[in-house]
């Protein structure tokens, strides 16, 4: 799935994660924002790259910043994200969710 | 429908479908049904986020032995068929379709269900549904929506709708709502489905919030819908049986199990022959026992 805009998803209330997804040239680059980032940075970017490549995204620039989301939340987050930047809203990705 | 008879639905808590904190905490409360929305709580903008976010809780977040419900976008908006393919494939038990005003309604529904399970290799009939009533059309249609569908699992008044449909507001003491109530009452009932009452949505009024329960109790609704998890201790209290009633119906249920080592057809306590009606209303008294705590394993009153 190509990017094609900036795109946003998630706000900044507690318990959710906000993503922004923009274009880049190649791979997968997360700028992390957490309070638990010693415990669980490594882990929030993990599902977060594990759901751009299960959507077929090779190339990103990701910023996230978290408010404590679990991880359904930050897959859920991602998802929305991706489908917003790569305009497919209205085509919902069946096989990731 | 056999499993529809046996639940409990005293009380339905809404939980805004885009809200993280709130979806993952909605199975702490103890509340018989879960209400997703997708809905109304979520603004036009966040539609396919909630929608996602929902889904991915269902997959990974334990609600115990809630029934799981999710209030999808009406059938004129471009969301209604996202929403409906995604929480089937999420397995949800029941999609609430809003603002139902006609069976055809009900049976476009059950067919874009059935679409769904078909696309996603789910076993026909595993999603339920049901209908909110929320306009003069939909109380008039209320027989008829209740009983479009071998899979409605009940209707449920929305009064906010209903009243401005009707060119009033909501009063205290409910008089407006006093023909909807009956009708949607009696539709559920002639159909074999559950009735919700509508949201009282004063949390201040504590007051007004028993006194609204307790005549919906009376009535004969199965519960109500709740906006706040704060609700749900004070319908589960009105819905709880007296210890005479508890007793009684313990009673009942011992004479049924000793006309049964009898052998006997005719199930008689003190004397008296016991009826089909006094045996379902025993067998009800007991099960909102069990779930109010109020009863051991084996039937008996527990003392407080």
């Amino acid at each position: 799935m190509e990017i094609k805009e900036t795109a946003v998803a998630g706000t900044l209330e507690s318990s959710d994660i906000q993503i922004m997804i923009s274009k880049a040239a190649d791979g997968i680059q997360i700028d992390l924002q957490s309070d638990v980032e010693k415990q669980f940075g490594d882990q929030i970017r993990s599902v977060i790259t594990t759901t751009l490549n299960e959507m077929g995204v090779t190339a990103a620039k990701v910023k996230a910043v978290d408010k404590g989301a679990l991880d359904c939340v930050i897959k859920a987050r991602a998802i929305a994200a991706v489908q917003r930047a790569s305009q497919t809203t209205d085509q919902p990705a069946w096989e990731v969710l | 429908m056999a499993e529809n008879e046996e639940r409990l639905r005293r009380t339905m808590m809404f939980v805004p479908g885009n809200n993280p904190a709130m979806v993952k905490d909605a199975g702490i409360y103890g509340a018989d049904s879960i209400m997703f929305d997708l809905e109304d709580s979520v603004s036009m903008a966040e539609k396919d986020a909630a929608r996602v976010l929902v889904y991915e809780a269902l997959q990974t977040q334990d609600y115990g032995d809630a029934e799981l419900v999710v209030r999808v976008n009406g059938q004129d908006t471009p969301y209604y068929e996202n929403d409906v393919k995604a929480m089937v494939k999420a397995g949800i038990d029941i999609i609430r379709l809003p603002k139902a005003e006609s069976p055809e309604m009900v049976q476009q529904l059950e067919a874009d269900i059935i679409a769904a399970e078909k696309q996603f290799g789910l076993p026909e009939g595993s999603t339920g549904l049901m209908a909110a009533i929320e306009s003069a059309k939909g109380v008039m249609n209320a027989y008829p929506i209740a009983s479009a569908s071998k899979r409605m699992m009940g209707i449920a008044l929305s009064a906010e709708d209903y009243t401005t449909d009707m060119k009033t507001h909501r009063y205290p003491d409910g008089a407006e709502l006093e023909f909807a109530r009956n009708m949607v009452l009696h539709a559920a009932r002639a159909a074999g489905v559950a009735a919700f009452d509508t949201v009282f949505t004063n949390m201040d009024d504590t007051e007004g919030f028993y006194r609204e329960t307790e005549y919906i109790h009376q009535l004969g609704f199965d519960g109500k819908s709740l906006v706040n998890p704060r609700q749900i201790p004070m319908v589960n209290k009105v819905y709880e049986p007296t210890e005479k009633e508890i007793r009684n119906a313990k009673n009942v249920i011992n004479a049924i199990e000793e006309a049964r080592l009898k052998g006997s057809g005719v199930i008689s306590m003190n004397g008296q022959m016991v009826d089909r009606p006094v045996v379902l209303r025993a067998q009800r008294v007991m099960r909102i026992a069990k779930a109010s705590n109020l009863v051991d394993e084996e039937g008996n009153y527990i003392e407080k």
